[in-house]
């Protein structure tokens, strides 16, 4: 041996001297997040590529490019009409829904909170129930206009009852589980009263995307496109409320404000995915914590991480749900939950659960 | 009006938690330039006195005036940016690190449109300098023991570059050094120009570190001016019940109190009785 082995105090000696890093901008974190971003972009487009050619009717790559560039294609009907609005719709709701969960983890403080704990989705399953009890059968649009509407009343009734202005996280968690409860007691109590409600909210309830059509699917699109922009934007409030109500305060934020905001965003964005493709919980609840391993506590890259990965997310479980049960398919919901489950699972008991 | 050198001022106020009034019809005027130390035994209203002037808790009557205006009617961000707040239990996220906490202090001078610059960078290097942190950037906020956490957290307001600061019980659940340490550190802060109110507990602690004390019980301001002048048994004693003699500091020449030794009074063992019921009440 020529070298001695070092001692202990030149050990800290040696550290004592390295560079401090204290920079909050750290240039090596910045781009390795950045760059997670593009992939998850280019992942997202991979997916949407495979979305459009794959389904439960086989065809060549020249049929499906030829449907969705020539109108007077056989393919044309199912490409363009069907599988483009599907995919689109996938890439909207799971963002919304990744997005959501990501808020409502970072406003309650909490990360067992899911876009379900302000009442959004029972909240349109007891409006799509009650319309069907009363009107019958009707289609996708009036569909997500009543599960709207739903979702809205519920998230407003969550928040009066835990107190408005003075609603704190877990007075919203309480009153958000009361009326989860109410609402499931009665979609229950009219489905058994009536077959045909039944038959109707069966596909609903387990979320699928099989209904999109063209107009509704931009209508959809665009709205969540604007939510998810305002959401994204709450970042740096949220960065201070995560430092407490008191902390938050005394930066400036005023917790009760940006708790209505917060509520109305997540409302406008759960409301809509929830609508259109039925109440997915799994990704709102999942996608932030997957995320937040990678990213850390700071929601301005947790917030669009998790817009990005919850599209990823759902797009992939579609089309996963269209290839495992050919000539049918498995809803999107149970795809979700069936391959998403046992991943979490596997996260959480090899890792802490990070704290928000 | 009142004296306008007081940057932040109580006006016959009645503040509480919602129908419950802990003070009420409560004037006081924060000196500028001053250490302030709000003290007085539990429930006494000094952390709601403090959540008050922090604007946590808006006065059922009466107004809090930051400079001449009613505070509730300033915009909470540019309160911020005069005003910095250390509540009693903020609240760390799990893994930021402590470069990034203090960061977060910079929050009241950014917007969508000017986001993190060079200055904010600065600022926040001198924040971490000057609370001694500078080597602990890197590291997680839940390793650290409770001084260097508190350290952190007092970095965290210093860069929100505030003339005043508001502390609510900086040095509580700290064991001795900690607490001189922090102490220590706002004595400095003090020096360097800033108008500090904080709450404490330890009424020696107070009489050494403050420059002007406000001695609180049941709602209301007992005393008020430097430790030398109303730092007396008798005040102690209406205060905290506490028999006492007063004796000079041997390290600083402030006023030391020294519990009397023996069996105490009857009639303040009673009267602790009832503050007890009181707070149970409150909780």
């Amino acid at each position: 041996m020529d070298a001695a082995p070092p001692h202990p105090a030149d050990n800290q000696s040696a550290s004592d001297t390295s560079e401090p890093i204290h920079r909050p901008r750290n240039g090596r974190r910045v781009a390795r997040l950045l760059a997670g971003l593009l992939a998850l972009l280019a992942v997202i487009a991979a997916l949407a590529v495979l979305s459009i050619a794959v389904g439960a009717r086989p065809m060549s790559f020249d049929e499906v490019l030829a449907g969705l560039n020539d109108p007077a294609s056989d393919a044309y009907p199912v490409v363009t009409e069907l599988r483009v609005p599907r995919t689109v719709l996938g890439i909207a709701a799971g963002a919304a829904l990744g997005l959501a969960g990501a808020l409502m983890q970072a406003m309650t403080r909490n990360p067992l909170a899911d876009p379900g704990l302000l009442g959004v989705n029972t909240g349109a399953a007891a409006a799509v129930v009650t319309a069907s009890f009363f009107l019958g059968s009707f289609g996708f649009t009036q569909t997500i206009l009543f599960a709207f509407a739903g979702a809205g009343a519920a998230s407003v009734a969550v928040y009066l009852i835990a107190g408005a202005a003075s609603a704190t996280p877990a007075r919203l968690a309480l009153a958000g589980a009361a009326v989860t409860a109410a609402g499931y007691a009665y979609v229950s109590a009219i489905q058994l009263m009536n077959a045909a409600t039944l038959d109707q909210m069966r596909f609903w309830s387990v979320g699928s995307l099989v209904n999109a059509h063209v107009a509704p699917t931009l209508l959809v699109a665009s709205i969540i496109a604007v939510a998810a922009t305002a959401g994204i934007l709450l970042a740096r409030p949220l960065n201070a409320l995560a430092l407490g109500d008191a902390t938050a305060t005394g930066l400036g934020v005023d917790p009760r404000v940006l708790r209505v905001v917060g509520i109305a965003v997540i409302t406008v964005l759960a409301g809509t995915a929830t609508a259109v493709c039925g109440p997915i919980v799994f990704v709102g609840l999942v996608v932030p914590h997957v995320v937040r391993f990678f990213t850390g506590p700071d929601q301005k890259w947790v917030l669009p991480y998790s817009t990005l990965t919850g599209a990823a997310f759902l797009l992939a479980a579609d089309v996963l749900g269209r290839v495992v049960g050919r000539p049918s398919e498995v809803q999107v919901g149970i795809v979700c939950a069936v391959a998403g489950g046992p991943f979490f699972l596997y996260l959480v008991s090899r890792r802490k659960v990070a704290r928000l | 009006m009142t004296d306008s050198q007081s940057p932040l001022i109580v006006e016959d106020a009645t503040i509480g938690y919602g129908r419950v009034a802990i003070s009420e019809g409560l004037s006081v005027d924060i000196p500028e330039g001053e250490f302030t130390v709000i003290l007085g035994p539990n429930a006494c209203g000094k952390s709601t006195l403090l959540k008050a002037l922090a604007r946590m808790l808006k006065p059922t009557a009466g107004q809090v005036l930051l400079d001449g205006r009613d505070i509730h009617t300033q915009p909470t961000r540019a309160v911020a940016r005069r005003l910095g707040l250390l509540p009693q239990s903020p609240i760390a996220p799990d893994g930021i690190t402590v470069a990034d906490l203090v960061a977060r202090g910079r929050y009241p001078h950014q917007g969508i449109l000017r986001q993190w610059s060079a200055e904010d960078e600065r600022v926040v290097a001198e924040a971490m300098a000057a609370t001694d942190i500078t080597e602990l950037g890197a590291r997680g906020v839940d390793e650290l023991s409770g001084g260097q956490r508190q350290r952190v957290w007092i970095a965290m307001v210093l860069a929100q570059q505030t003339p005043l600061l508001l502390l609510d019980e900086p040095t509580t659940f700290l064991d001795i050094t900690h607490q001189i340490e922090v102490l220590d550190l706002c004595a400095k802060l003090h020096q360097e120009g800033r108008t500090l109110v904080a709450v404490l507990h330890d009424l020696n602690q107070a009489a050494r570190y403050a420059t002007h004390l406000i001695a609180m019980r049941e709602g209301d301001i007992v005393a008020e001016g430097p430790p030398a002048e109303i730092v007396t048994a008798a005040m102690v004693d209406q205060v905290f019940d506490l028999p006492c003699r007063i004796i000079d500091d041997p390290e600083t020449g402030t006023p030391l109190v020294i519990p009397s030794a023996g069996n105490r009074g009857a009639a303040s063992r009673a009267r602790e009785l009832e503050a007890d019921a009181l707070v149970k009440d409150l909780v």
